[in-house]
Protein backbone atom coordinates (compact mmCIF):
# COMPACT_ATOMS: atom_id res chain seq x y z
CA UNK A 1 0.00 0.00 0.00
CA UNK A 2 1.47 3.48 -0.85
CA UNK A 3 2.78 5.57 1.73
CA UNK A 4 -0.04 8.09 1.42
CA UNK A 5 -2.77 5.72 1.40
CA UNK A 6 -1.67 4.31 4.67
CA UNK A 7 -1.47 7.86 6.02
CA UNK A 8 -4.90 8.11 5.31
CA UNK A 9 -6.26 5.22 7.16
CA UNK A 10 -4.22 6.31 10.20
CA UNK A 11 -6.17 9.46 10.07
CA UNK A 12 -9.01 8.08 9.67
CA UNK A 13 -8.70 5.75 12.32
CA UNK A 14 -7.32 8.69 14.28
CA UNK A 15 -10.92 10.50 14.05
CA UNK A 16 -12.70 7.89 15.96
CA UNK A 17 -12.38 10.43 19.53
CA UNK A 18 -13.76 13.39 17.48
CA UNK A 19 -16.69 11.25 15.96
CA UNK A 20 -18.23 11.37 19.35
CA UNK A 21 -18.93 14.96 19.11
CA UNK A 22 -21.58 13.38 16.73
CA UNK A 23 -24.82 12.78 18.31
CA UNK A 24 -25.47 9.68 16.66
CA UNK A 25 -22.75 7.75 16.95
CA UNK A 26 -23.08 9.19 20.90
CA UNK A 27 -26.11 7.43 21.06
CA UNK A 28 -24.99 4.36 19.52
CA UNK A 29 -21.80 4.67 21.75
CA UNK A 30 -24.59 4.79 24.85
CA UNK A 31 -26.84 2.27 24.23
CA UNK A 32 -23.76 -0.43 24.05
CA UNK A 33 -22.43 0.71 27.24
CA UNK A 34 -25.53 1.67 29.56
CA UNK A 35 -26.74 -1.62 29.86
CA UNK A 36 -22.49 -2.62 31.38
CA UNK A 37 -22.29 0.17 33.48
CA UNK A 38 -25.99 -0.32 35.26
CA UNK A 39 -24.88 -3.80 35.92
CA UNK A 40 -21.45 -2.51 37.33
CA UNK A 41 -23.18 -0.13 39.24
CA UNK A 42 -25.51 -2.65 40.78
CA UNK A 43 -22.13 -4.87 41.44
CA UNK A 44 -19.98 -2.55 43.08
CA UNK A 45 -23.13 -0.97 45.28
CA UNK A 46 -23.69 -4.57 45.88
CA UNK A 47 -20.08 -5.19 47.77
CA UNK A 48 -20.14 -1.68 49.03
CA UNK A 49 -23.40 -1.95 51.09
CA UNK A 50 -21.92 -5.58 52.35
CA UNK A 51 -18.96 -4.07 53.58
CA UNK A 52 -20.52 -1.40 55.42
CA UNK A 53 -22.71 -3.80 56.80
CA UNK A 54 -19.79 -5.63 58.05
CA UNK A 55 -17.84 -2.72 59.13
CA UNK A 56 -16.99 -2.58 62.60
CA UNK A 57 -19.14 -0.28 65.06
CA UNK A 58 -16.94 3.08 65.93
CA UNK A 59 -16.23 2.81 69.62
CA UNK A 60 -17.88 6.28 69.95
CA UNK A 61 -20.57 6.76 67.70
CA UNK A 62 -21.56 3.10 67.85
CA UNK A 63 -23.19 2.30 64.59
CA UNK A 64 -24.48 5.51 63.31
CA UNK A 65 -20.87 5.96 62.02
CA UNK A 66 -21.84 3.81 59.12
CA UNK A 67 -24.07 7.05 57.65
CA UNK A 68 -20.53 8.61 56.53
CA UNK A 69 -20.78 5.61 53.96
CA UNK A 70 -23.44 7.17 51.96
CA UNK A 71 -22.92 10.68 53.36
CA UNK A 72 -19.64 11.04 52.44
CA UNK A 73 -19.77 10.02 48.66
CA UNK A 74 -23.03 12.18 48.07
CA UNK A 75 -20.33 15.40 49.74
CA UNK A 76 -17.58 14.20 47.44
CA UNK A 77 -19.70 13.67 44.27
CA UNK A 78 -21.50 16.96 44.88
CA UNK A 79 -18.23 19.10 43.99
CA UNK A 80 -17.30 16.10 41.26
CA UNK A 81 -20.70 17.16 39.72
CA UNK A 82 -19.79 20.53 39.26
CA UNK A 83 -16.11 20.27 38.58
CA UNK A 84 -17.63 17.77 35.51
CA UNK A 85 -19.83 20.92 34.54
CA UNK A 86 -17.13 23.44 34.90
CA UNK A 87 -14.98 21.23 32.19
CA UNK A 88 -18.42 20.93 29.85
CA UNK A 89 -18.58 24.90 30.02
CA UNK A 90 -14.99 24.95 29.23
CA UNK A 91 -15.81 22.63 26.24
CA UNK A 92 -19.25 25.27 24.99
CA UNK A 93 -16.91 28.03 25.75
CA UNK A 94 -13.68 27.58 24.64
CA UNK A 95 -13.98 24.71 21.75
CA UNK A 96 -17.56 24.95 21.20
CA UNK A 97 -17.87 20.96 21.16
CA UNK A 98 -21.34 19.95 20.04
CA UNK A 99 -21.91 17.53 23.05
CA UNK A 100 -20.84 19.86 26.15
CA UNK A 101 -23.92 21.57 26.83
CA UNK A 102 -25.63 18.51 26.82
CA UNK A 103 -22.86 17.06 29.31
CA UNK A 104 -23.67 20.51 31.45
CA UNK A 105 -27.58 20.33 31.16
CA UNK A 106 -27.82 16.82 32.43
CA UNK A 107 -25.69 16.90 34.67
CA UNK A 108 -27.15 19.63 36.67
CA UNK A 109 -30.33 17.88 38.38
CA UNK A 110 -28.10 14.48 39.17
CA UNK A 111 -25.59 16.99 40.96
CA UNK A 112 -28.09 18.70 42.70
CA UNK A 113 -29.91 15.29 43.94
CA UNK A 114 -26.17 14.21 45.02
CA UNK A 115 -25.85 17.84 47.37
CA UNK A 116 -29.48 17.82 48.25
CA UNK A 117 -28.53 13.71 49.71
CA UNK A 118 -25.14 15.57 51.38
CA UNK A 119 -27.57 17.98 53.37
CA UNK A 120 -29.93 15.07 54.76
CA UNK A 121 -27.63 12.13 55.54
CA UNK A 122 -25.57 14.62 57.28
CA UNK A 123 -28.59 16.11 58.84
CA UNK A 124 -29.59 12.74 60.10
CA UNK A 125 -25.97 11.84 61.44
CA UNK A 126 -25.88 15.70 63.11
CA UNK A 127 -28.86 14.68 65.66
CA UNK A 128 -27.10 11.92 67.36
CA UNK A 129 -23.63 13.31 66.91
CA UNK A 130 -23.66 17.01 67.71
CA UNK A 131 -27.42 16.99 68.98
CA UNK A 132 -28.78 19.36 66.31
CA UNK A 133 -30.16 18.76 62.81
CA UNK A 134 -28.50 22.02 61.58
CA UNK A 135 -26.04 24.34 62.63
CA UNK A 136 -24.55 27.32 60.52
CA UNK A 137 -21.03 26.45 60.67
CA UNK A 138 -18.72 26.75 57.33
CA UNK A 139 -18.73 23.66 55.87
CA UNK A 140 -22.81 23.13 55.88
CA UNK A 141 -23.18 26.65 54.97
CA UNK A 142 -21.14 26.48 51.61
CA UNK A 143 -22.74 22.91 50.60
CA UNK A 144 -26.10 24.78 51.32
CA UNK A 145 -25.05 27.79 49.25
CA UNK A 146 -23.44 24.86 46.69
CA UNK A 147 -26.80 23.18 46.42
CA UNK A 148 -28.51 27.27 45.97
CA UNK A 149 -26.59 27.44 43.22
CA UNK A 150 -26.92 24.30 41.27
CA UNK A 151 -31.17 25.09 41.45
CA UNK A 152 -30.27 28.56 40.39
CA UNK A 153 -28.42 27.09 37.59
CA UNK A 154 -31.11 24.57 36.56
CA UNK A 155 -33.62 27.48 36.43
CA UNK A 156 -31.26 29.28 34.16
CA UNK A 157 -30.93 26.42 31.69
CA UNK A 158 -34.79 26.24 31.63
CA UNK A 159 -35.19 30.03 31.37
CA UNK A 160 -33.82 30.42 27.59
CA UNK A 161 -36.05 28.75 24.90
CA UNK A 162 -33.22 27.99 22.63
CA UNK A 163 -31.08 25.31 24.56
CA UNK A 164 -27.78 26.21 22.80
CA UNK A 165 -28.38 30.68 23.96
CA UNK A 166 -29.11 28.83 27.46
CA UNK A 167 -26.12 26.24 27.35
CA UNK A 168 -23.62 29.43 26.93
CA UNK A 169 -24.98 31.42 29.45
CA UNK A 170 -24.89 28.78 31.89
CA UNK A 171 -21.75 28.06 31.15
CA UNK A 172 -20.64 31.25 32.47
CA UNK A 173 -22.57 31.31 35.41
CA UNK A 174 -20.80 27.46 36.21
CA UNK A 175 -17.31 28.99 35.70
CA UNK A 176 -18.00 31.52 38.57
CA UNK A 177 -19.90 29.12 40.59
CA UNK A 178 -16.79 27.22 40.37
CA UNK A 179 -15.01 29.33 42.76
CA UNK A 180 -17.28 27.82 46.17
CA UNK A 181 -15.25 24.52 45.42
CA UNK A 182 -12.07 25.18 47.16
CA UNK A 183 -14.15 27.30 49.29
CA UNK A 184 -16.00 24.50 50.59
CA UNK A 185 -13.21 22.36 50.75
CA UNK A 186 -10.76 24.24 53.05
CA UNK A 187 -13.55 25.76 54.85
CA UNK A 188 -13.32 22.97 57.56
CA UNK A 189 -9.81 24.16 57.91
CA UNK A 190 -9.99 27.74 57.43
CA UNK A 191 -12.48 27.83 60.26
CA UNK A 192 -12.75 26.63 63.42
CA UNK A 193 -15.97 24.78 62.69
CA UNK A 194 -18.38 22.24 64.14
CA UNK A 195 -17.89 19.83 61.17
CA UNK A 196 -14.50 17.81 61.24
CA UNK A 197 -11.51 18.53 59.35
CA UNK A 198 -10.50 16.66 56.63
CA UNK A 199 -9.75 13.10 57.61
CA UNK A 200 -8.90 11.65 54.34
CA UNK A 201 -7.27 13.91 51.37
CA UNK A 202 -5.22 16.15 53.92
CA UNK A 203 -1.48 16.20 53.94
CA UNK A 204 -0.57 13.31 55.68
CA UNK A 205 -2.21 10.63 54.12
CA UNK A 206 -5.69 10.06 55.77
CA UNK A 207 -6.41 9.50 59.59
CA UNK A 208 -8.96 7.00 58.81
CA UNK A 209 -8.21 3.28 59.65
CA UNK A 210 -8.28 0.88 57.08
CA UNK A 211 -11.54 -1.04 58.23
CA UNK A 212 -13.67 2.11 57.33
CA UNK A 213 -11.47 3.57 54.57
CA UNK A 214 -11.77 0.78 52.23
CA UNK A 215 -15.59 0.25 52.64
CA UNK A 216 -15.84 4.32 51.80
CA UNK A 217 -13.62 3.96 48.97
CA UNK A 218 -15.79 1.02 47.59
CA UNK A 219 -19.04 3.13 47.90
CA UNK A 220 -17.63 6.22 46.09
CA UNK A 221 -16.61 4.30 43.35
CA UNK A 222 -19.60 3.14 43.60
CA UNK A 223 -21.43 6.59 43.59
CA UNK A 224 -19.46 7.50 41.14
CA UNK A 225 -20.73 4.46 38.55
CA UNK A 226 -23.49 5.41 39.65
CA UNK A 227 -23.11 9.39 38.43
CA UNK A 228 -21.67 7.95 35.19
CA UNK A 229 -24.78 5.65 34.36
CA UNK A 230 -26.98 8.47 35.47
CA UNK A 231 -24.93 11.33 33.58
CA UNK A 232 -25.03 9.45 30.01
CA UNK A 233 -28.55 8.33 30.00
CA UNK A 234 -29.46 11.98 31.11
CA UNK A 235 -27.29 12.99 27.68
CA UNK A 236 -29.02 10.33 25.77
CA UNK A 237 -32.43 11.64 26.90
CA UNK A 238 -31.44 15.33 26.16
CA UNK A 239 -30.43 14.46 23.00
CA UNK A 240 -33.60 12.53 21.94
CA UNK A 241 -35.71 15.92 23.58
CA UNK A 242 -33.98 18.15 21.32
CA UNK A 243 -34.54 16.08 18.09
CA UNK A 244 -38.55 15.79 19.70
CA UNK A 245 -38.00 20.14 19.46
CA UNK A 246 -36.64 20.29 16.29
CA UNK A 247 -38.88 18.26 14.40
CA UNK A 248 -41.77 20.32 16.09
CA UNK A 249 -40.49 22.95 15.22
CA UNK A 250 -40.00 21.66 11.40
CA UNK A 251 -43.51 20.34 11.53
CA UNK A 252 -44.72 23.76 12.57
CA UNK A 253 -42.93 25.63 9.61
CA UNK A 254 -44.71 23.28 7.34
CA UNK A 255 -48.19 23.58 8.37
CA UNK A 256 -47.89 27.62 8.12
CA UNK A 257 -46.13 27.12 4.85
CA UNK B 1 -14.00 63.00 27.06
CA UNK B 2 -12.49 59.75 26.95
CA UNK B 3 -14.95 56.72 25.49
CA UNK B 4 -15.41 55.12 28.92
CA UNK B 5 -15.66 58.33 30.95
CA UNK B 6 -18.48 59.41 28.49
CA UNK B 7 -20.62 56.31 29.51
CA UNK B 8 -19.65 56.49 33.18
CA UNK B 9 -20.95 60.46 32.87
CA UNK B 10 -24.10 58.88 30.72
CA UNK B 11 -25.15 56.49 32.73
CA UNK B 12 -24.98 58.57 36.53
CA UNK B 13 -26.93 60.89 34.60
CA UNK B 14 -29.86 58.99 33.54
CA UNK B 15 -29.91 56.84 36.82
CA UNK B 16 -30.16 60.30 38.36
CA UNK B 17 -33.44 61.28 36.50
CA UNK B 18 -36.66 60.88 37.70
CA UNK B 19 -37.30 57.39 36.19
CA UNK B 20 -33.54 56.46 36.70
CA UNK B 21 -34.29 53.81 39.82
CA UNK B 22 -30.96 55.11 41.87
CA UNK B 23 -32.86 57.02 44.33
CA UNK B 24 -35.20 54.16 44.45
CA UNK B 25 -32.88 52.31 45.82
CA UNK B 26 -32.85 54.37 48.91
CA UNK B 27 -36.25 54.68 49.39
CA UNK B 28 -35.92 50.64 49.44
CA UNK B 29 -33.84 50.80 52.00
CA UNK B 30 -35.53 52.86 53.91
CA UNK B 31 -38.49 50.56 53.69
CA UNK B 32 -37.01 47.46 54.50
CA UNK B 33 -35.06 49.29 57.76
CA UNK B 34 -38.72 50.71 58.85
CA UNK B 35 -40.42 47.23 58.51
CA UNK B 36 -37.85 45.41 60.40
CA UNK B 37 -39.17 47.16 63.90
CA UNK B 38 -41.69 46.30 63.03
CA UNK B 39 -41.60 42.64 62.47
CA UNK B 40 -39.25 42.40 65.76
CA UNK B 41 -40.72 44.61 68.43
CA UNK B 42 -39.72 47.86 69.26
CA UNK B 43 -36.96 46.56 71.81
CA UNK B 44 -34.37 49.14 71.76
CA UNK B 45 -31.70 46.75 72.65
CA UNK B 46 -32.82 44.22 70.04
CA UNK B 47 -32.82 46.46 67.38
CA UNK B 48 -29.77 47.86 68.99
CA UNK B 49 -27.82 44.19 68.61
CA UNK B 50 -29.77 43.21 64.99
CA UNK B 51 -28.45 47.04 63.81
CA UNK B 52 -25.57 45.77 61.47
CA UNK B 53 -27.63 43.17 59.74
CA UNK B 54 -30.50 44.87 59.29
CA UNK B 55 -28.79 47.53 57.56
CA UNK B 56 -26.57 45.16 55.35
CA UNK B 57 -29.67 43.27 55.16
CA UNK B 58 -31.60 46.54 53.46
CA UNK B 59 -28.41 47.48 51.31
CA UNK B 60 -27.82 43.95 49.89
CA UNK B 61 -31.56 43.97 48.76
CA UNK B 62 -31.68 47.27 47.48
CA UNK B 63 -28.69 46.72 45.49
CA UNK B 64 -30.18 43.49 44.41
CA UNK B 65 -33.46 45.69 43.09
CA UNK B 66 -31.67 48.23 41.57
CA UNK B 67 -29.03 45.74 39.32
CA UNK B 68 -32.15 44.62 36.68
CA UNK B 69 -31.93 48.54 35.24
CA UNK B 70 -27.66 47.74 34.47
CA UNK B 71 -28.18 46.71 31.04
CA UNK B 72 -31.91 46.13 30.64
CA UNK B 73 -32.97 50.01 29.41
CA UNK B 74 -29.80 49.92 27.22
CA UNK B 75 -31.22 46.67 25.95
CA UNK B 76 -34.10 47.97 24.92
CA UNK B 77 -33.31 50.99 23.29
CA UNK B 78 -30.84 49.64 21.45
CA UNK B 79 -27.68 50.79 22.87
CA UNK B 80 -26.34 48.00 24.67
CA UNK B 81 -25.54 46.45 21.05
CA UNK B 82 -23.93 49.79 20.23
CA UNK B 83 -21.68 49.50 23.11
CA UNK B 84 -20.60 45.68 22.56
CA UNK B 85 -20.30 47.24 18.51
CA UNK B 86 -17.54 49.57 19.71
CA UNK B 87 -14.19 49.94 20.06
CA UNK B 88 -13.79 49.93 23.58
CA UNK B 89 -13.05 46.42 25.24
CA UNK B 90 -16.40 45.16 26.41
CA UNK B 91 -15.00 44.28 30.27
CA UNK B 92 -13.99 47.77 30.30
CA UNK B 93 -17.28 49.46 28.67
CA UNK B 94 -18.90 47.01 32.09
CA UNK B 95 -16.60 47.95 34.48
CA UNK B 96 -17.36 51.38 33.69
CA UNK B 97 -21.11 50.82 33.64
CA UNK B 98 -21.00 49.10 36.73
CA UNK B 99 -19.04 51.83 38.60
CA UNK B 100 -21.62 54.46 37.27
CA UNK B 101 -24.06 52.35 39.01
CA UNK B 102 -22.55 52.11 42.15
CA UNK B 103 -22.13 55.84 42.69
CA UNK B 104 -25.58 56.65 41.26
CA UNK B 105 -26.92 53.51 43.19
CA UNK B 106 -24.64 52.34 46.24
CA UNK B 107 -23.36 55.66 47.34
CA UNK B 108 -26.86 56.87 48.36
CA UNK B 109 -27.22 53.80 50.37
CA UNK B 110 -24.16 54.50 52.55
CA UNK B 111 -24.81 58.26 52.98
CA UNK B 112 -28.31 57.37 54.19
CA UNK B 113 -26.89 54.74 56.74
CA UNK B 114 -25.83 57.38 59.75
CA UNK B 115 -29.61 58.49 59.66
CA UNK B 116 -31.01 55.11 59.56
CA UNK B 117 -28.94 53.87 62.46
CA UNK B 118 -30.60 56.27 64.16
CA UNK B 119 -33.99 54.74 63.27
CA UNK B 120 -32.01 51.66 64.94
CA UNK B 121 -30.91 52.72 68.31
CA UNK B 122 -26.86 52.54 66.63
CA UNK B 123 -23.85 54.38 68.57
CA UNK B 124 -21.93 56.51 66.27
CA UNK B 125 -19.02 53.99 66.46
CA UNK B 126 -21.48 50.96 65.28
CA UNK B 127 -22.74 53.31 62.71
CA UNK B 128 -19.63 54.68 61.09
CA UNK B 129 -17.86 50.95 60.82
CA UNK B 130 -21.11 50.01 59.20
CA UNK B 131 -21.08 52.36 56.83
CA UNK B 132 -17.18 52.10 56.29
CA UNK B 133 -18.00 48.43 55.81
CA UNK B 134 -20.75 49.16 53.25
CA UNK B 135 -18.25 51.73 51.38
CA UNK B 136 -16.06 47.99 51.07
CA UNK B 137 -18.70 46.18 50.60
CA UNK B 138 -21.43 47.68 47.98
CA UNK B 139 -18.56 47.39 44.92
CA UNK B 140 -18.72 44.05 45.44
CA UNK B 141 -21.91 43.42 45.42
CA UNK B 142 -22.21 45.44 42.62
CA UNK B 143 -19.45 44.07 40.51
CA UNK B 144 -20.81 40.59 41.22
CA UNK B 145 -24.00 41.52 40.51
CA UNK B 146 -23.28 42.69 37.24
CA UNK B 147 -22.70 39.43 36.14
CA UNK B 148 -26.16 38.04 36.99
CA UNK B 149 -27.60 41.36 35.35
CA UNK B 150 -25.31 40.32 32.22
CA UNK B 151 -26.85 37.01 32.09
CA UNK B 152 -30.48 37.89 32.61
CA UNK B 153 -30.71 40.72 30.37
CA UNK B 154 -31.52 38.79 27.23
CA UNK B 155 -34.22 36.64 29.14
CA UNK B 156 -37.36 38.00 28.65
CA UNK B 157 -38.73 37.36 32.27
CA UNK B 158 -35.19 37.46 33.67
CA UNK B 159 -36.25 39.77 36.59
CA UNK B 160 -36.65 37.16 39.75
CA UNK B 161 -34.42 34.54 38.47
CA UNK B 162 -31.20 37.43 38.45
CA UNK B 163 -31.84 37.98 42.24
CA UNK B 164 -31.34 34.24 42.74
CA UNK B 165 -28.25 33.66 40.81
CA UNK B 166 -26.74 36.70 42.18
CA UNK B 167 -27.89 35.67 45.83
CA UNK B 168 -25.27 32.66 46.65
CA UNK B 169 -22.44 35.47 45.35
CA UNK B 170 -23.33 37.74 47.33
CA UNK B 171 -23.58 35.58 50.63
CA UNK B 172 -19.36 35.71 51.36
CA UNK B 173 -19.87 39.45 51.02
CA UNK B 174 -22.42 39.73 53.76
CA UNK B 175 -21.24 37.55 56.29
CA UNK B 176 -17.83 39.68 56.31
CA UNK B 177 -19.60 42.73 56.38
CA UNK B 178 -21.57 41.89 59.05
CA UNK B 179 -18.44 40.52 60.57
CA UNK B 180 -16.86 43.57 60.63
CA UNK B 181 -19.63 45.93 61.55
CA UNK B 182 -20.18 43.58 64.49
CA UNK B 183 -16.54 43.58 65.58
CA UNK B 184 -15.94 47.40 65.73
CA UNK B 185 -17.61 47.80 68.71
CA UNK B 186 -14.91 45.69 70.67
CA UNK B 187 -11.68 46.64 68.69
CA UNK B 188 -9.91 47.66 65.73
CA UNK B 189 -7.71 44.34 65.94
CA UNK B 190 -11.05 42.45 65.35
CA UNK B 191 -12.19 44.66 62.83
CA UNK B 192 -9.66 44.35 60.66
CA UNK B 193 -9.15 40.78 59.56
CA UNK B 194 -13.26 40.60 58.48
CA UNK B 195 -12.65 44.24 56.64
CA UNK B 196 -9.50 43.37 54.76
CA UNK B 197 -11.35 40.24 53.42
CA UNK B 198 -14.17 42.13 52.25
CA UNK B 199 -11.72 45.04 50.67
CA UNK B 200 -10.48 41.73 48.76
CA UNK B 201 -13.80 40.30 48.01
CA UNK B 202 -14.06 43.80 46.34
CA UNK B 203 -10.84 43.76 44.82
CA UNK B 204 -11.76 40.61 43.12
CA UNK B 205 -14.77 40.99 41.77
CA UNK B 206 -13.18 43.93 40.22
CA UNK B 207 -11.71 41.60 37.84
CA UNK B 208 -13.60 38.97 37.55
CA UNK B 209 -17.40 40.79 37.17
CA UNK B 210 -16.23 42.61 34.13
CA UNK B 211 -14.65 39.51 32.52
CA UNK B 212 -17.56 37.32 33.29
CA UNK B 213 -20.28 39.74 32.48
CA UNK B 214 -18.79 40.65 29.14
CA UNK B 215 -18.50 36.95 27.95
CA UNK B 216 -22.42 36.86 28.87
CA UNK B 217 -23.08 39.41 27.06
CA UNK B 218 -21.15 38.37 24.06
CA UNK B 219 -22.72 34.49 24.15
CA UNK B 220 -25.99 36.16 24.82
CA UNK B 221 -26.20 38.75 22.36
CA UNK B 222 -25.26 37.23 19.21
Amino acid sequence: MSIARKAQRDYQDAMSLIDLANPSKFLTLTARILPWLAAATAIVFAIGLYQAASAPDDYQQGATVKIMFIHVPNAWLSMFVWGVMSVAALGTLVWRHPLADVAAKAAAPIGAAFTFLALVTGSLWGRPMWGTYWEWDARLTSVLVLFLMYLGLMALWRAVEDPSRAARAAAVLTLVGAINLPIIKFSVDWWNTLHQPASVFRMGGPTLDRAFLIPLFVMAIAFTLLFLTLHLAAMRNEILRRRVRSLQMMQANARAA
Amino acid sequence: MTALAALIRRDIRIALRVGGGALIGVLFFLSVVVLMPFAVGPDLKLLARLGPAILWLGALLASLLTLDRLFMADHEDGSLDLIVMSRIPLELACAAKALAHWIAAGLPLIVATPVLGLLLNLDTLSTSAIALTLLAGTPALTFTGMIGAALAVTLHRGGLLLAVLVLPLSIPVLIFGVAASEAAATGPQTFGAPFLILCALSLVSFVIGPFAAAASLRQGLD
